[in-house]
């Protein structure tokens, strides 16, 4: 009996239990190969409902666990770290025909495994906030900034934010529209702020190591009311701001 | 920080660290002399848990103990994975590090369980080399940990603990001897615990498990105890403890209690239990 045999029976309970197994007795092993089998489940079925709490509420028990199950056969995991498990969820999520009704799923699901990967991300100290004050305001166009490693940006079509504190026991069952997150990590627990129009792009110029400056020309071209200002002041609010330089050649730059 | 890494784990009472016992096991840790994690929870890059294992490695001893290092697997182990597992064991100044007789992972897929082996030379080897791998990668004695089991392979050639002293033999690593998981092996295998653990190499056990198991029946009512760590530990493992630490001992003794985990309270009484059948054999 080899593990492929045994792995291929644990996976797909249609099969039976692999031969060569037994009791103590010389019986066939039968309901015991089951224990494996549960324990497979159960635990990966439990590991996803530790990741996507949200997602479990609002989907119902019932329906979560129907797609826990489908997400287990067809992407197991393929590393011990189970805290990294379920990346692949939002794609199954979106291509389920069963879930469609769900529109919003998908998205809760990646913001869910967004929060999972800021709890876990790597620990930076945050900038004072008061040294963005200090910086001259001739000098803040060419300023770049460092962000922690925990910080990230959600665009979607549904009002995510709202519908995860929904679901989690706060709030009434948001109408809203579209929404953009911003995902940091002010001590140990993350939290995700809506950003205005214009925010997710201004914030992924920072990301991408551009000045603040191009950071608010990326926002005005997609709503020309955009002020990065309170964006920045999320961002010190998350912690999320971990480093400033002034780009001297960029100083006089309008 | 004390040099654990140097002086191993004390030998008495430890419990395996849940995160919702942090606060009380910092006030006062009462009984508990040590700690034990599983380390595929500690390998993220930062934040709570690892804030958490690092204030509490200043205080006490940890145990680093791996549930997917896949050592019975047929292929080589993962690298990456290994090398995150030292990584963790050196950031801790772990005191120990142990993993099981077991596999998880097949051709890139991690089960999540702990899946058992035939206990042949094949396995045998293959088991060997593997722990020699994990032992040059640590740089350290790694302790082994005997399986809980609900079924036998016809294909067999050897018993488990003739298969376990000729690890420790061929490979020098210790052993993790789980009183619970022998117990559970017994009832559903139908052997004698008492007749196991005489067979047991005992001279190399560094740490002993207890934890709870549950009761099942299988397809023909025979009892079917299922190693969930979701219980006290039962009479009987309490038993068989101190029949071991009579022959052994003190070791250093540890509480796995996994799932429905109580309140601190609760588990530092199964910690004082296990102080109590230590002091009983210093």
């Amino acid at each position: 009996m080899s593990a492929g045999g045994f792995r291929a029976a644990l996976l797909d309970p249609g099969r039976p239990a692999p031969a060569g197994l037994a009791d103590g007795a010389g019986h066939a092993a039968g309901r015991r190969f089951d224990v494996y089998r549960n324990n497979v489940h159960a635990s990966l079925v439990a590991a996803l409902q530790t990741g996507f709490p949200a997602l479990r509420a609002l989907l119902g028990a019932e329906i979560f666990r129907g797609l826990a199950l489908a997400f287990v056969r067809a992407h197991p995991p393929r590393d011990p770290r189970l805290m990294l498990y379920g990346d692949a969820l939002p794609a199954f999520v979106e291509g389920a025909p069963a879930l469609a009704r769900f529109g919003w799923a998908p998205d809760l699901a990646r913001l869910e495994l967004a929060l999972r990967a800021a709890y876990h991300a790597g620990d930076a100290a945050a900038a004072d906030p008061a040294a963005l004050g200090a910086i001259a305001p001739e000098h803040l166009a060419g300023t770049r900034v460092t962000l922690a490693p925990a910080v990230s940006v959600l665009r979607s079509r549904w009002p995510v934010a709202a519908l995860r504190a929904h679901a989690l026991g706060g709030g009434p069952r948001p109408d809203g529209g579209a929404e953009d997150l911003l995902v940091t990590r002010p001590g140990f627990d993350p939290v995700a702020e809506a950003l205005p129009p214009g925010g997710a792009v201004a914030v992924a110029a920072l990301a991408a190591g551009e000045t603040l400056g191009t950071a608010q020309d990326a926002g005005d071209a997609e709503d020309a009311a955009f002020d990065l200002g309170p964006v920045l002041g999320a961002l010190l609010r998350g912690g999320a701001i971990t480093g400033l330089r002034s780009d001297s050649a960029r100083e006089t730059t309008p | 920080m004390f040099d654990a890494m140097r002086e191993g784990l004390p030998q008495r009472a430890g419990v395996g660290f849940k995160a919702r016992h942090f606060e009380a096991l910092l006030a006062d840790p009462g009984p508990v002399g040590w700690i034990e994690v599983h380390a595929e929870n500690y390998l993220g890059a930062g934040g709570r848990p690892q804030a958490q294992l690092a204030a509490l490695a200043e205080r006490m001893p940890v145990s680093v103990h791996g549930v997917g290092l896949s050592i019975g697997g047929e292929a080589p182990l993962d690298a990456g994975h290994l090398a995150r597992v030292a990584a963790l064991c050196d950031r801790v100044g772990a005191a120990s590090f142990s993993e099981h007789l077991a596999w998880s992972t097949h051709e890139g897929t991690f089960l999540n369980d702990l899946l058992p082996l035939p206990w042949t030379r094949a396995t045998l080897d293959r088991v060997a080399r593997h722990v020699d791998t994990v032992q040059q990668a640590l740089g350290r004695r790694m302790l082994l940990e005997n399986p809980s089991s609900y079924l036998v392979f016809e294909n067999s050639e050897m018993a488990e603990t003739e298969f376990l002293a000729q690890l420790v033999e061929g490979t020098g690593c210790g052993l993790l001897l789980d009183v619970n998981n022998v117990f559970v092996s017994a009832v559903n295998l139908g052997f004698s615990p008492r007749a196991y653990l005489a067979a047991f190499p005992l001279e190399a056990v560094g740490e002993i498990h207890l934890g709870g198991h549950a009761e099942q029946v299988d397809d023909r009512g025979a009892p079917l105890l299922i190693d969930d760590h979701g219980a006290p530990v039962a009479d009987p493992v309490w038993a068989l403890l101190g029949e071991v630490l009579a022959r052994t001992g003190p070791r250093p003794v540890l509480i796995e209690w996994d799932t429905e985990v109580p309140d601190w309270p609760m588990l530092a009484a199964e910690a004082v239990r296990a102080e109590a059948a230590l002091e009983a054999v210093r």
